[in-house]
């Protein structure tokens, strides 16, 4: 990996922490949800209780990588900083993988309390092996998710992606099923579910961490998902380049 | 040697027309003063000599290959607009950030004492002057040894003491073969410094000479007077602007106008002349006629 990548993720993260209140934003919600709904419904049973976190994860992918992306991005790229950091000696490489890194970053920072509230505070358990799996689920999903906060934040300026991720968050999550118990979601959402990114992403979790049996569809979703989602968030950063008016 | 080039260069916003066919060769060793009103096409021009835009026809080089490209810009200094600094980031953050990008840059401490940074380092740049940020903004111009820099309104706001010390800086980078483009809304700030001038006005480059011919081109006089009466026609005015009984006539030749105005019995009272600005001068090299 390039240092160059390297001093972009610093200087993302730097600036982050800068605002700690952006970082406890984007790790309260997961949460608080968590000890509001899981803790005292499904908190006694090891079943219910390791599904829900798998969908309290998905939710805090989903909502994390829209917001620290989509809004992240959007209002970055009215800062004057950002044309000036294009006339540096670096192309959108670094760019892209230092502003991913220090997403995952904060990602992880952003899932570790609901996976602690889980261990300690649930009948929630998880071999080692389906742990790991779990791991690699979570930064397996996260790509699509990461690509739908780009593709906000490369082609709507910070107002319009704030509402736009907003409006897209709550029925992601209803839609995807990620409020409710596998297979107890009303029969539409069973039906639509695998073919949103939120459920496709939380059927893989529930997988990876379960006795739920492997959906094909839910992969083939998912990587439709992300090949479209990278091919808006691509479209969007090439026609931002050199667009604006001054 | 060329260092930066725009062959029949057209840029084009959706309708809008912001540079118009314009050609332009910046050689090694030159101090260009880049003029023009706002609106003119001046940053286009620059975003387009440093990579951030595309032109849409035409051509441009900077170090003989396309400045799109990250390569050709390893020896190009830029500097940021002052309110485009990241107000959370300290001063020596964001020169570590800047100088990261080039292959040999200048020693951290020697930019910082060269621009008088030196006490700033641990500040975050939001919380610093005015004067301070361009100090910085021009300092990371500098972080990598350029062989090319360009500088926006390089010393806007800062107090005249601050400004000789970046003109001395700027006339020192020279001094060492450094190549400069310089834009500013100061005559003064240009004469002081380039020897060569562009003009630029509505998309199109107006002038291209020594600073003593564009001078001349903008040396123009404002002469200002009551008179209850229309004027009559007056040879030499480029621009008339009336605001009530109030004129305001530009000339190259205000002495000329006067004694015609006298001559013509013009009964005139309270009246003013004096050096018009760059942006009234620009709008008589623009040709545009003001109502009369």
């Amino acid at each position: 990996m390039s240092g160059l990548t390297l001093t972009h993720a610093r200087f993302q993260l730097i600036e982050t922490s800068r605002t700690p209140i952006a970082i406890a934003g984007s790790a309260i919600w997961p949460a608080a949800s968590m000890l509001a709904f899981v803790v005292p419904y499904a908190g006694d049973d090891p079943h219910f209780a390791t599904f829900a976190t798998a969908s309290m994860l998905t939710f805090a992918v989903m909502s994390t990588n829209l917001f620290q992306y989509g809004v992240g991005v959007a209002d970055d790229r009215v800062q004057p900083w950002d044309p000036y950091v294009r006339t540096l000696a670096a192309g959108a490489l670094p760019r892209f993988a230092g502003r991913l890194l220090a997403g995952l970053a904060l990602m992880a920072v952003a899932l570790l309390p609901v996976v602690l509230i889980s261990a300690f505070l649930t009948a929630a358990t998880l071999s080692p092996f389906r742990f790991l799996l779990a791991v690699l689920t979570t930064a397996l999903i996260s790509v699509p998710f990461i690509l739908m906060g780009l593709a906000i934040g490369y082609s709507l300026p910070p107002k319009a992606a704030v509402v736009v991720a907003q409006v897209l968050f709550l029925p992601l999550a209803f839609g995807g099923g990620l409020m409710t118990a596998p297979n107890w979601a009303p029969g539409i959402v069973e039906t639509v579910g695998p073919y949103l990114p939120t459920g496709a992403a939380v059927r893989l979790m529930w997988t990876a961490v379960g006795e739920y049996p492997f959906s094909p569809t839910s992969v083939v979703s998912l990587i439709t998902w992300t090949i479209a989602l990278a091919g808006v968030a691509l479209w969007a950063y090439r026609r931002d380049e050199g667009r604006r008016f001054s | 040697m060329i260092l930066a080039r725009a062959v029949d260069v057209s840029r084009h916003y959706g309708d809008t027309v912001a540079l118009d066919h314009v050609s332009l060769d910046i050689a090694a060793g030159e101090i260009v003063g880049l003029l023009g009103p706002n609106g003119a096409g001046k940053s286009t021009l620059i975003s387009l000599l440093t990579g951030t835009r595309k032109p849409s026809s035409g051509h441009v080089e900077l170090l003989g290959a396309d400045p799109r490209r990250p390569a050709s810009r390893r020896h190009l200094g830029v500097t940021p607009q002052e309110t485009g600094l990241p107000g959370t980031l300290r001063v020596g953050e964001v020169v570590d950030f800047v100088r990261a990008h080039y292959p040999d840059p200048l020693p951290r401490a020697e930019l910082l004492s060269r621009f008088g940074l030196t006490d700033l380092v641990r500040r975050q740049t939001g919380g610093l002057s005015g004067g301070q940020k361009r100090r910085v903004a021009v300092a990371l111009a500098f972080a990598g040894r350029p062989k090319i820099v360009f500088l926006d309104e390089p010393t806007t706001g800062l107090d005249v003491e601050a400004r000789r010390a970046l003109w001395d800086g700027v006339r020192e980078f020279h001094a060492e073969g450094g190549t400069i483009v310089l834009t500013s809304h100061y005559l003064e700030e240009i004469e002081a410094l380039a020897r060569r001038a562009v003009v630029i006005g509505g998309g199109r480059v107006l002038a291209d000479d020594t600073i003593d011919a564009v001078r001349g081109l903008v040396a123009v006089r404002r002469v200002s007077l009551t008179s209850p009466v229309p004027l009559p026609d007056l040879d030499g005015v480029t621009a008339t602007d009336r605001e009530g009984d109030r004129w305001h006539l530009l000339s190259p030749d205000a002495d000329r106008l006067v004694r015609d105005l006298v001559a013509a019995e013009v009964h005139f009272t309270d009246l003013e002349i004096r050096r018009a600005s760059l942006e009234e001068a620009f709008l008589r090299l623009l040709e545009e006629p003001c109502p009369v």
